[in-house]
């Protein structure tokens, strides 16, 4: 067949994709957020199934076994200071140190979304109330506001995912209000009040379908912010209780051992830093793929 | 521009009073009695009551937080319940040191990240934007707590070239500009630099992205200026953003400054807080956030005024 002919060989036109499916076809394109999120998937499994991977007791230390280096037999990790397996409690330490770095940007996009939404779908005198209150908040440096509150509710887990949360929900919020408020202005919602949709079918149809998504994108570029806070926390001695395997804590506990074994006492860190990073780089990655203009 | 002053002062005094409740809650939602911590557990029902009324907490709640910012404004903070001496004193003997390190971390992290935000922004795509947008996202995701053993490990204990901890000599906590305290320095400053560092750059870089997609850019280039007078022109229109970062990272690292502190024992505020958790010590704890909490909603003013003064484009609404 010649050239000219193969040309006009009529081509099918390509099938209309929504736009999710399109941003998530950029996403699968970008090799960084490829990389990032099979790097999260690894350890998030890995937490998840940890009991079942036939690790080592992460409780189960020996006096006589502290502090060996990286590669020892039986001990690829080493051990840490009280003789513990570290390979078994960096992979078992993911369940908490994820959960309570994750959990608080949860919290915090709901409830910050709900706040937003409603202060910037209902405007007025509810959004001045809610927006002042928000303020206040925002006259806290984010890590001191942290550990007040976990500082006067004192130790524990719960106190810790507390605190957290309120240090996030008022940037949610913030973003949540502008980005309703904007589309609240827009003609097609005017459109469909104008078309009798009531206040409640407007929000949920028009509203949500358009904001949530700035909203999501924002609340996953703070995860990397939460996952260093809350083992911040931990390693203040504020968050997770020894003998917990929880990097932060490990980090805490191992101090001491620098001197000894300093890379052995350095691998916990080493765990938060990657989870970071990758939550940062997916995200970056997420809001170009958003990014329409492109 | 004074009317603009006044007006903004206006606005930051109702969130000043809502900041100051906030603190005086803390110790209310506490758990536990806040008097726990200075009776002995077998302390009889009437000495109890006592206590209560001496240290005002039998009045109401309003009553309570009237009197505490009362004396608040005239300085009086209470005292500490570990030492007897008084909050304001504890606060601003600690105060100095934190504000020497945070200073010492911002500068640092502002003149790395301005030299690197300019680069990157300048040569979009080359690979020095690729290495420099790398590191800065590699600064905002570092756990800096970690970044400090790190910096330990390598300078104090392999190294053995600055030590690991305190403010000074033999323990000192007063500082002194000689080389025997600016050695103690280094390390947390370094630690702490790296946050403003990674901010700085990403947004000088997205700053000179966009001001040199600008047309006075190109007219700039069409009257047949140099590089360097285009340079000129960018710094400028960069500045009071660029500025106005620097000043609130400065906030954020006067609050913030507890993980660092503590990795390095350096006696500032966050150690003062740390002390405060773990003692139970509630009106040291209340005390040192207050202040902290306030001067950094007068930082932000000042940020806020000396822009508007630098930049004429920003509207004085």
């Amino acid at each position: 067949m010649s050239a000219p002919a193969a040309a006009l060989t009529p081509v099918a036109a390509p099938a209309a994709r929504g736009y999710w499916a399109n941003v998530g076809r950029r996403l699968t394109r970008d090799p960084v957020s490829m990389a990032c999120l099979g790097v999260l998937a690894l350890i998030l499994l890995a937490a998840v199934f940890a009991p079942y991977l036939g690790l080592a007791d992460p409780y189960r230390g020996s006096m006589i076994r502290r502090l060996r280096p990286i590669g020892t037999e039986g001990y690829p990790l080493g051990t840490d200071e009280l003789g513990r397996d570290m390979l078994s409690r960096l992979i078992h330490g993911g369940r908490l140190s994820l959960l309570i770095g994750i959990l608080p940007v949860i919290n915090a996009f709901v409830i910050g979304s709900l706040l937003g939404i409603l202060a910037g779908y209902v405007g007025g005198r509810v959004n001045m109330a809610i927006m002042r209150t928000i303020d206040v908040f925002f006259a806290f440096p984010s890590v001191l506001l942290a550990i007040a509150i976990s500082g006067a509710l004192g130790a524990g887990i719960v106190n810790s995912l507390v605190s957290l949360t309120v240090v996030f929900v008022p940037p949610i919020t913030r973003v949540a209000e502008s980005v309703t408020t904007g589309v609240r202005n827009l003609d097609f919602v005017d459109a469909a009040r104008a078309s009798g949709a009531g206040a409640l079918t407007v929000m949920r149809v028009h509203i949500l379908g358009n904001v949530l998504g700035p909203i999501f994108v924002y609340a996953t570029s703070l995860i990397s912010v939460s996952m260093i806070l809350a083992s911040g926390l931990s390693f203040l001695g504020l968050g997770t209780k020894p003998p917990e395997p929880e990097w932060g804590l490990m980090l805490n506990t191992l101090r001491t051992a620098i001197y000894v074994n300093p890379w052995v006492a350095a691998l916990p860190g080493a765990m938060i830093f990657a989870v970071s990073i990758c939550f940062n780089l997916l995200s970056d990655g997420l809001r170009s793929a958003m990014d329409v203009r492109r | 521009m004074l009317l603009y002053i006044l007006r903004r002062l206006l606005y930051v005094l109702p969130v000043a009073l809502a900041v100051s409740l906030v603190c005086f809650l803390l110790v209310h939602i506490a758990p536990g009695d806040p008097l726990i911590s200075v009776l002995p557990p077998d302390a009889s029902q009437q000495l109890q009551e006592e206590m209560r009324k001496v240290y005002g907490f039998d009045r109401p709640l309003p009553v309570q937080f009237g009197i505490w910012i009362g004396r608040a404004v005239q300085g009086d903070l209470g005292s500490s319940i570990a030492t007897g001496r008084t909050v304001a004193s504890e606060v601003g003997r600690a105060v100095g040191n934190t504000f020497i390190l945070a200073v010492a971390a911002t500068l640092l992290g502002f003149v790395l990240g301005a030299l690197f935000g300019f680069v990157a922004g300048y040569f979009r795509d080359s690979w020095i934007d690729k290495a420099a947008t790398t590191l800065a996202i590699a600064g905002v995701s570092l756990p800096h707590y970690w970044l400090g053993m790190v910096l330990v490990i390598v300078f104090s204990v392999w190294l053995g070239v600055l030590p690991a901890v305190g403010a000074g000599p033999g323990g000192s906590t007063d500082w002194a500009w000689d080389w025997a305290h600016i050695r103690h320095l280094i390390l947390p400053a370094v630690t702490m630099s790296v946050i403003p560092m990674g901010i700085v750059t990403r947004t000088i870089r997205a700053l000179v992205g966009d001001i040199l997609s600008q047309e006075f850019v190109d007219a700039l280039r069409a009257k047949g200026l140099t590089d360097g007078g285009v340079f000129l022109h960018v710094v400028k229109n960069a500045a009071p953003t660029a500025l106005a970062v620097m000043g609130v990272q400065l906030g954020y690292l006067l609050g913030g400054s507890i993980l660092i502190e503590t990795v390095f024992s350096w006696p500032g505020t966050g150690f003062l807080l740390n002390a405060a958790i773990f003692q139970r010590d509630l009106p040291l704890l209340q005390g040192t956030i207050l202040v902290l909490a306030l001067f950094f909603v007068g930082l932000n003013l000042a940020v806020d005024v000396v822009q508007t003064a630098l930049d004429p484009r920003i509207k004085r609404g």
